[in-house]
Formats: C-alpha cells, sequence, structure tokens
C-alpha cells in the first residue's frame, strides 16, 4: 500500500517533471532490498533538505540492473557488484553507497545471542550438510562448557536470489574448498540441504520457530527479530561479534581500487576486528546519460547521503563509506559522468 | 438440453423485439452483439499472446536442455544448469494431496448444505464459506507457516511416522525427513493448507449447482423411497454434473497455481524427497521466489516452466472436457 501510493506520487511527480525536465523533482532507483531501509531514511531527511522525491523500488538486485539497462530508472541499485568489462560494455559507473553485515543466527535451547562460536570449517560443514546434529564434537571444541543439546540441524537459507545469499555463498566458497567445488557462489546456488525462505523476513521467521535452526540474515534483521547470532571466527583467527565496529573494520583494510567499478567483496578480510562476511551495497549510473538532469539529481542525492546520512546508516546497523573512498568516488563521478563532456558534478 | 432451452427463449425474445421495434432498436442490437464478441475475442488474444510469450522466451531453456529440461532434477543457477522435475512433480503432488483431502470434504459441505441442513444453520453455514474463500491467501500462508506447520509437526507427524511409515508401497512416503523434522514444512503440510483453501471455493460452487435441481426431481425420489445418499446420487449429481465437475476444475486449477501460500510452507527446496514430510517446491513458489534476480538462462528456465504450468492447466481442463462426454456417453446409453 506504503509503495503503491509512493509510486502513484512517483507518477505524478513525473508527469510534472516531464514539463520542466531541467528543474528534477523526482529521482528514479530500483534494485536492491538490502539497502531500501536506508535509502528510504535518506529519501526522508533529503526530500526535508531539497524538496527533491527518491522514488525508491526495491525489487532485487537483478532487477535493479534490468531497469538501469532499460533506461526506465535514473540508477540502478545492486549488492553484487558488475564486472568491470560488463560496466565497460553498457557504459556504467558502478559505486559503493552503504555496507553492511550478513550475520548467523541460531535457534538451539540453552544458547544466548553472541555466545555460540563457529569459524570458517564448521561453518561450511554444517551449511553442507556434513554436521547435522547440534553436540557434533566439533561445535563442542569451538565451544568448550557450553550445553549443546542432541538435537540435528535444521539448516535454513534463502529461497529467492538474492545480495545477501551472493555474500554469504561468497565468503563459504572462500573458506571452504569443498564449498567451492560443489557448490559455488552467487545469488542462488544448489543448495545440498536445507529450508528456504523468501526473503530476510522468510529466513528469519523459520529460524525463530524451527528448534536447532541455523539461518543467515542482514544484521538488521537479527536485531529486529531478536534472534541469537553467533560469532564468527575472521581471518586473522580472532572470535568477533557482529556490529558496526566489526563491519568497518573488514572494510577499512578493503583496496576499493583493485577492482573496476570499487566491485570488491569484503568476504574474510584481514583486519584484528574484522566481521568476516561484510558487504556493500552498489549504485549504477550511466556515462553518458540520455536524462542529464536526472542523473545529476542522483548523484547529488548520494552526495549528500555520503555527506548528512552517517548517523542515520548508524542507527540503523548499517555502516557508512569512509571519507577516504568517498573522496575516490567524488574522483570518479567528475572523472567518468559526463553530461555534453562535461562533467555532471562539477561544482 | 438446458442450453437448446435457453437459446430458443433468446430467439423468441428477439423475435418479440423485433416485431414492436423501431430500427434504433436493431441497432442498439447490434452494437451489443458487437460489443460482446468483441470482449469474448479479447480474451483470446489475451490468451493467445500469453502462449506466444511464454513459448517464445522459453525457447532458449530448451535449445540448452532439450526435452530433458522436464525431467532433469539438478536446479543449479551457479552452473547454469536447469530442469523442471523437482518443481513439476511438487506441484501436482502438492494439488493432489489438496483435491484427495478437499474434495470429500467440500462434497459434504454441499451435501449438507442442500439436502440436510435445517433451513436456519444453511444460510450461516454458506456465508461462512464465500467468506472462508475471499480470505487473502498470504493470510493461509502465514497461517500456515507459523501456526498449522509447527502444530502439525508436533501433533500429527509423528503418529504419521509411526503409523503410516511402515506400511509396504506408500510407507516411504511417511518416513520421518532427514532435516530438522521439527519444521513441519513439507510437501504434506502445503498440501493440507492448499485443500482448506480450495475447499470454499469447490463447496460454493458445488452447492450452488445442487441448488438448481428442480424440487421435484428430488421429491418424487424420495417418493418412492430412496435414501438421502440415493437422491444425491442418482438424481442430484446426474443433473448437476457439469457444473460439479467445473467447481472441482476451480479448486484444482487454484491448487496448481496457488503461489504465495505454498511459497511459505512447502520449504522451497529444490531436491526431490522420496518423503512427503521433505520439503519440496512448486512451479509457481519457484517463479514467485527467483524471478526477481533471475536473468540468461535462469529466466529462460523460469519461463519455461510458466509454459510448462501453463500446459498442465490445459491437460487438465482437456481431461474434465473428456470425462463430461465420456459421462453424457454413458448417460445416453444408458437411457436406450
Amino acid at each position: 500500500m506504503m509503495r503503491f501510493r509512493m509510486t502513484l506520487l512517483a507518477g505524478a511527480m513525473m508527469a510534472a517533471g516531464a514539463v520542466q525536465a531541467a528543474d528534477v523533482a523526482t529521482i528514479n532507483g530500483a534494485g536492491a532490498t538490502f539497502p531500501y531501509p536506508i535509502y528510504a531514511k535518506w529519501a526522508e531527511a533529503y526530500n526535508k533538505a531539497t524538496g527533491v522525491k527518491l522514488n525508491y523500488q526495491s525489487i532485487g538486485s537483478g532487477g535493479g540492473i534490468k531497469q538501469i539497462k532499460a533506461k526506465t530508472v535514473d540508477f540502478g541499485a545492486t549488492d553484487d557488484p558488475m564486472k568491470g568489462e560488463e560496466l565497460e560494455d553498457i557504459g556504467l559507473v558502478q559505486f559503493p553507497a552503504i555496507m553492511g553485515g550478513v550475520v548467523p543466527v541460531v535457534n538451539v535451547a540453552g544458547v544466548e545471542a553472541g555466545k555460540l562460536k563457529l569459524d570458517q570449517a564448521v561453518l561450511a560443514d554444517i551449511y553442507l550438510g556434513k554436521i547435522a546434529n547440534w553436540n557434533d564434537a566439533k561445535i563442542a571444541a569451538l565451544n568448550p562448557g557450553m550445553a549443546l543439546p542432541n538435537k540435528l540441524i535444521s539448516v535454513v537459507r534463502r529461497s529467492d536470489g538474492s545480495g545477501t545469499t551472493a555474500l554469504f555463498t561468497d565468503y563459504l566458497a572462500k573458506v571452504s574448498p569443498e564449498w567451492k567445488e560443489t557448490v559455488g557462489a552467487g545469488k542462488a546456488v544448489k543448495w545440498p540441504v536445507g529450508l528456504g525462505g523468501k526473503g530476510n523476513e522468510g529466513v528469519a521467521s523459520y529460524v525463530k520457530q524451527i528448534d536447532g535452526a541455523i539461518g543467515y540474515v542482514e544484521y538488521a534483521y537479527a536485531k529486529q527479530n531478536k534472534l541469537a547470532h553467533a560469532q564468527l571466527k575472521n581471518k586473522d583467527g580472532n572470535y568477533v561479534q557482529p556490529d558496526g565496529e566489526t563491519f568497518a573494520a573488514a572494510a577499512a583494510n578493503a583496496d576499493w581500487t583493485s577492482k573496476p567499478g570499487y566491485g570488491v567483496v569484503l568476504t574474510e578480510q584481514a583486519g584484528a576486528k574484522a566481521w568476516p562476511i561484510t558487504g556493500a551495497s552498489f549504485i549504477l549510473v550511466y556515462k553518458e546519460p540520455e536524462n542529464c538532469a536526472a542523473t545529476e539529481a542522483a548523484l547529488k542525492f548520494f552526495d549528500y547521503a555520503y555527506k548528512n546520512g552517517s548517523k542515520l546508516a548508524l542507527d540503523m546497523d548499517y555502516v557508512p563509506m569512509p571519507a577516504s573512498v568517498v573522496q575516490q568516488i567524488k574522483a570518479t563521478w567528475a572523472d567518468e559522468v559526463k553530461c555534453d563532456g562535461v562533467a555532471a558534478m562539477a561544482k | 438440453m438446458s442450453n437448446t432451452l435457453e437459446s430458443s427463449l433468446e430467439a423468441d425474445k428477439t423475435h418479440m423485439h423485433m416485431n414492436r421495434s423501431s430500427r434504433g432498436f436493431a441497432m442498439g442490437d447490434m452494437v451489443f452483439k458487437w460489443t460482446a464478441l468483441f470482449f469474448a475475442l479479447v480474451v483470446l488474444l489475451l490468451l493467445a499472446g500469453i502462449i506466444i510469450m511464454l513459448a517464445k522466451g522459453s525457447v532458449p531453456a530448451f535449445e540448452a536442455f532439450g526435452w530433458g529440461f522436464i525431467t532433469l532434477e539438478d536446479w543449479d543457477p551457479v552452473n547454469e544448469i536447469y530442469g523442471a522435475w523437482a518443481a513439476l512433480v511438487g506441484t501436482l503432488v502438492a494439488a493432489a494431496i489438496a483435491m484427495l483431502i478437499g474434495l470429500p470434504l467440500s462434497f459434504g459441505i454441499a451435501i449438507f448444505i442442500t439436502e440436510m441442513a435445517p433451513q436456519w444453520l444453511k444460510r450461516p453455514v454458506g456465508t461462512a464459506i464465500e467468506l472462508l474463500a475471499a480470505v487473502p491467501s498470504i493470510i493461509y500462508g502465514m497461517w500456515g507457516l507459523f501456526f498449522f506447520a509447527p502444530w502439525f509437526a508436533a501433533h500429527i507427524q509423528p503418529g504419521l511416522v509411526a503409523t503410516l511409515g511402515p506400511l509396504p508401497l506408500i510407507g516411504g512416503l511417511f518416513q520421518m525427513p532427514l532435516l530438522g523434522g521439527a519444521s513441519g514444512v513439507s510437501v504434506l503440510t502445503a498440501g493440507i493448507v492448499l485443500a482448506i483453501m480450495i475447499v470454499p471455493f469447490m463447496a460454493s460452487v458445488i452447492r450452488d449447482v445442487f441448488e438448481i435441481v428442480p424440487p421435484v426431481l428430488k421429491e418424487s425420489a424420495y417418493g418412492i423411497g430412496a435414501t438421502t445418499w440415493e437422491v444425491v446420487w442418482n438424481v442430484v449429481l446426474p443433473y448437476t454434473k457439469t457444473g460439479v465437475v467445473g467447481g472441482v476444475m476451480l479448486g484444482l486449477g487454484r491448487a496448481i497455481g496457488e503461489t504465495m501460500a505454498v511459497t511459505f510452507i512447502i520449504g522451497n527446496a529444490s531436491q526431490l524427497g522420496s518423503s512427503l514430510l521433505e520439503p519440496g517446491t512448486t512451479i509457481a513458489a519457484k517463479l514467485a521466489n527467483e524471478f526477481n534476480e533471475a536473468d540468461g538462462l535462469q529466466m529462460d528456465a523460469l519461463i519455461a516452466m510458466g509454459l510448462l504450468l501453463f500446459i498442465i492447466t490445459f491437460i487438465v481442463l482437456m481431461l474434465s472436457k473428456l470425462l463430461l462426454m465420456r459421462l453424457a456417453a454413458t448417460q445416453e446409453g444408458r437411457k436406450t
């Protein structure tokens, strides 16, 4: 209903915008669902500050890429970064807007939030179906003194294609050769075991309900649903709790320029405090947009978000982009997004 | 029979109009006729459009996997290997369970309301059923996921496994699922919730057609000493069979195509379990889950599954027509 009303409004605004194209009243974007809550918050603040509206359809990363390819939106959003050559082919610029973490959540009798410790091999083995009971010696070895029940593990994962899954499977493929070999990484994979829940909500509700379940969700969903998250062992060998600090630590050591379009995946990063399943969500705009004013308006929105949106992001358990990266992104805008040969953001 | 009666009545009416009316009246009739024809053609055009688009969209999938696409169980987006088998079987099995439970229930309800219920009870029960038909499917899905599935897993599933599990032949269908088992999320629970969803549709249609049976027919049967069952079986059913089959097909169609509720309860596992208590998936659930994020061959494979769903529905409709024709033929035979 809410979105329907927003669309209606956007439709009306678009009709109005067509008359005076130079003055963009509405920015149209579509794509990833994971950053949708924070984009909506930013949009609200931006609208108050400037009067410009953002109409963002959270239809999924794949949908976002499709929409920007079809030029029906001013920017596309994707959790799964597009590859360099593909960006070149279509003439798109990609940059990260926000970061977040994926956390394993469990429902095991007697296990409180943040108490259970898992390492790379054990998490991969659980998702491979090789560790099938909570009283398995391998889990017990990581959690001395914890009373783990004799209970079958119900593996829960996403049934829909999703950026969250892309991050999670990318992590598993990095830490487990067997996972890489037999399953691989992607927005949807051929899961060896498990129940599929639709969306972060679907996974959260399965985990909440099934005694002995383990799942993975965006951190914000784990928090909202008060699910018991687990600690993970990171690349440096430390057990870390998921929070803004450890997500930021994962991003701190990343070499953003190593991949075209900032397309680094922040899983299993080095760093004493780094949370191993961290990722950024990306924005796509055209290098030489047909509707220049609209693209410019979109960039201005993200410029505003980088500058003023950090507190909102932290409140909602997202991680804002570090200042150094924002500098690089702005340089990229100036270099690459051109209107009739002039940088769109040359102001 | 009733059709020819209707059309002859219609013809009489037009004659009457023609006789006493002016040209303007005939003109109005023409406009009405063409408008109606136009609307009917729009439906056909839409149908043709859907078939063409589905067929066109599924060409790459069939080119990549041949007819094996239908019988391939794999669904592996990472390696771009797609097969429809698990979803196809899941669709048919869940719908079959729904019909197995829903059909007798619907008949019972319809017979009770039309033949046995006291007058004061008919309306409340009838209205309640119609209200049930208006409940959005997501509600059934949530109810199934949050309430029914856990309850089923705790109270019914262990009993089923203990009693039906050891039986020969069907025992394999009732083995404890390897996976957790406590969730109750399975093909069987999805089928049961589907049954609950389609009962209101089937029951209200069947009730409506039962009610058009002329009382004189039933009363004569009662008069010569027939029991309620005999009246229903020998008088009501033969008189209403077209409508009844139509109602049943409506229910079956919904069971095959239902998306949201099934997605919630069936567990969305792309592997085919041997037991009904294992999670599975259906074509509609798979489409709902993966359409958003799919591209390339995965999208083609999903569209091809859409085509399969369309073909299944078509076959079901055809079978129902055949059934009706067969029924009509045997009845003709009986009369002579």
